[in-house]
């Protein structure tokens, strides 16, 4: 069955059911099982999104020329966004390349998975679905932690969480949040910003979507005008998630570096 | 009527993140416009406070889940 197919049937209410008002559970959305594991729609969307940025990135970095074709013009935009305004603002440009490939990669894989619920027929950010970030947001705590262990040590990494020159009992309590905040907070807030971001978007978006669709088949004629105000507002919100899907993929990347940056800082 | 009252809950939650985010903008919208050549150093630190204000809300959003 195509993506298409099931992208449109997933926007209209089924047979005897409404999807309206959307609850969370209409983001379990499977498609087929391979060997008793349900294969869902945001992992297909996430392999499509993925295998067409590797193609993408791969013939644009064979073709790259020294006279740029457009193609290559606007790789070189967003790559030059991830480089200059993410990696070499936040962590310096003495430190900053080594992580690179990380950060661009994280920006690019973000953008366009989220931007994926706005393209027409994929419809559905994958990052609204909590494993995805999840996973990412694994890679991110281990790259941060490991970094600042291997620059500072292990004790030089725990030191340098409490800033110098604090009063001697006030040191415990700084450690301790610190503490929770470098292991608990940090990798919580950064899996919960981008999923709870998708989340709800995509939740406004099916309210409008969908219930302009209730309010049109309803029986009602004065209703069904009123399903053309509500269809308006998804185009508007549309538009506005775009700029969320933007925002939230620069501010995951961006994060990620400062994190790193956190964990490069000099010894004080 | 039946719902859950979490929701509203979430509602009020918002109400301090949403307050903070537009002092942040509202500082930077005023620090670039007293200074237009410090944008690219604000933007970064706006764009960083916006988003450790905005992780309390998204901690509201948790309720929803945990309430069901």
């Amino acid at each position: 069955m195509s993506v298409t197919a099931l992208s449109i049937l997933a926007y209209l209410p089924a047979e005897g059911e409404s999807h309206f008002p959307p609850k969370p559970e209409d983001f379990w959305l499977p498609m087929f099982q391979v060997g008793g594991v349900w294969v869902t729609r945001p992992m297909v969307i996430c392999a499509i999104i993925t295998a067409a940025l590797a193609i993408w990135l791969v013939v644009m970095s064979k073709r790259a020329a020294v006279v740029p074709s457009r193609g290559q013009h606007y790789t070189e935009l967003i790559y030059d966004f991830a480089r200059n305004s993410i990696a070499r603002d936040m962590i310096g440009s003495k430190h900053f390349r080594p992580y690179l490939p990380l950060i661009f990669a994280l920006f690019v894989f973000i953008l366009f998975n989220n931007l994926a619920g706005i393209i027409p027929f994929l419809q559905l950010p994958t990052m609204s679905r909590i494993g995805f970030p999840i996973g990412l947001v694994l890679i991110v705590y281990v790259v941060y932690h490991f970094v600042g262990i291997k620059h500072m040590g292990v004790g030089g990494y725990f030191k340098h969480m409490v800033p110098p020159g604090l009063p001697g009992w006030v040191v415990p309590v700084v450690f301790l949040l610190e503490l929770m905040t470098y292991f608990i907070t940090r990798p919580l807030t950064l899996a919960l910003r981008l999923f709870g971001n998708m989340f709800a978007g995509h939740m406004v978006l099916v309210v409008f979507i969908v219930g302009g669709w209730t309010l049109f088949t309803s029986d009602s004629i004065g209703l069904k005008f009123v399903a053309l105000p509500a269809w308006l507002m998804a185009f508007v919100m549309t538009l506005f998630e775009g700029l969320v899907q933007f925002l939230q993929a620069f501010v995951f990347t961006l994060l990620t570096a400062s994190y790193i940056a956190g964990a490069l800082e000099d010894s004080h | 009527m039946t719902g859950s009252i979490s929701l509203v809950g979430y509602g009020l939650s918002a109400i301090g993140p949403a307050i903070a985010v537009g002092l942040i903008f509202a500082a930077y919208i005023n620090g670039v416009a007293r200074q237009p050549e410090a944008r690219g150093m604000l933007q970064p630190i706006a764009i960083l406070g916006f988003a450790l204000a905005e992780a309390l809300a998204i901690f509201g959003l948790v309720l929803f889940f945990i309430k069901s």
